[in-house]
């Protein structure tokens, strides 16, 4: 497999020199702790939100074991990545392509934290979100980083799907089930994924092509993917209303997710429209750091919704 | 493929220096397992619950 031996040949350059020099706080970042907050964010809101009830202590471990379980997704996708890693700008001061920690010690560490975090929660919580959360990491590992990011344009398409899974995995450690409301939160990320990593993904266009990752604006050209990310904030903006017609969330919550969702639009039509220059840029870059707020307030306003609920009986 | 452009800013990391990382990392370890056990026996408690002071004696 090509993509193997491009990890491999890393590997045979670097791990010789470098043996037990990394800090705790290499391997910390590792983890990929930016990605891991919104793990807990958004896992928690599930948990917050499902029916049923959890002790404090096994509602904290299930929390842990989510985020270890994330981070554990992370350092593997570090250690398979390390080649392109080193040559993108956004990346080059990751541990791995720094030197401060090995490919091999990355790959245990992942592997390590993987296991103990899926045995946890299965053994501490239940079997149901155990199970998910061994999709999730299994998924992001073997499925979107190994085989589609370097073959598909739809790659973060299809592996948006793991970055979707923790308020599922949350919701499953407290109910034991899915139901329609964990995957509606679950189709909230996994529609909004596409146009957050395409509008990176345009002004970032030449470290991908130096790579050789075919992200969308890489394959089909910018054009095609401002379309592409039009289209996906269209559909995004009516699902990021849906829980307000659920028992996830009510009328203020409604009013939030319309005004985030049209302002989403804007912004994606900002991003088809202008096409040149550094205005291009700069409009991709807009929509990318507002739809972090956006997946932020949407999940930030059905934990207000339920929290409202439990404190005053709303 | 060419190699990857790496800078190895611990290539030349004093022995010394390697072994206080490695004993710090050590450490580290040593916490996270003794949390690990620390988050099973407390929910081995909360699975027990009450009938954890019921037992005969």
């Amino acid at each position: 497999m090509a993509d193997t031996s491009m990890n491999a040949a890393y590997d045979g350059s670097t791990a010789a020199a470098l043996t037990t020099g990394g800090t705790v706080r290499d391997f910390y970042q590792l983890l990929k702790p930016r990605v891991m907050s919104l793990v807990i964010f958004t896992a928690f809101v599930g948990m917050i939100s499902a029916p049923g009830q959890l002790h404090p202590v096994l509602a904290t471990i299930a929390l842990l074991a989510i985020a270890v379980g994330a981070g554990a997704a992370g350092a593997l996708n570090m250690w398979y990545e390390a080649d392109i890693d080193s040559r993108m700008a956004r990346t080059a001061a990751r541990p791995i392509p720094r030197g401060s920690v090995t490919p091999d010690e990355a790959l245990a560490f992942g592997s390590v934290l993987a296991v103990l975090s899926v045995l946890t929660l299965s053994l501490l919580v239940n079997y149901t979100a155990g199970a998910l959360l061994a999709v999730t990491i299994g998924f992001y590992v073997f499925v979107y980083t190994m085989w589609l990011k370097r073959r598909t344009p739809q790659n973060i398409v299809i592996g948006g799907a793991a970055g979707a899974f923790p308020p599922v995995v949350g919701w499953a450690a407290v109910s034991g089930s899915i139901s329609l409301e964990s995957v509606l939160l679950f189709l909230l990320i996994f529609v909004w994924t596409p146009p957050h990593f395409w509008a990176l993904a345009l002004y970032r266009c030449r470290d991908y092509e130096r790579v050789g990752i075919p992200m969308m604006p890489v394959v089909a050209g910018p054009d095609a993917t401002r379309r592409q990310i039009l289209w996906y904030s269209l559909l995004m903006a009516p699902l990021g209303v849906a829980p307000a017609f659920t028992a996830l969330a009510g009328p203020v919550y409604l009013v939030g997710a319309s005004v985030l969702g049209i302002w989403f639009i804007v912004r994606a039509v900002a991003v088809y429209r202008i096409r040149e220059g550094r205005a291009a840029d700069h409009a991709a870059q807009q929509l990318f750091r507002f739809s972090i707020f956006y997946l932020f307030a949407l999940f930030a306003g059905i934990l207000g919704e339920q929290v409202a609920r439990m404190g005053f009986g709303l | 493929m060419t190699e990857p452009e790496t800078k190895l800013p611990h290539a030349d990391v004093s022995d010394a220096e390697r072994k206080r990382r490695q004993k710090t990392r050590s450490i580290a370890i040593g916490v996270g397992l003794a949390l690990l056990a620390l988050l099973f026996y407390l929910a081995t408690i909360v699975h027990m619950g009450g009938n954890v002071f019921k037992r005969p004696i």
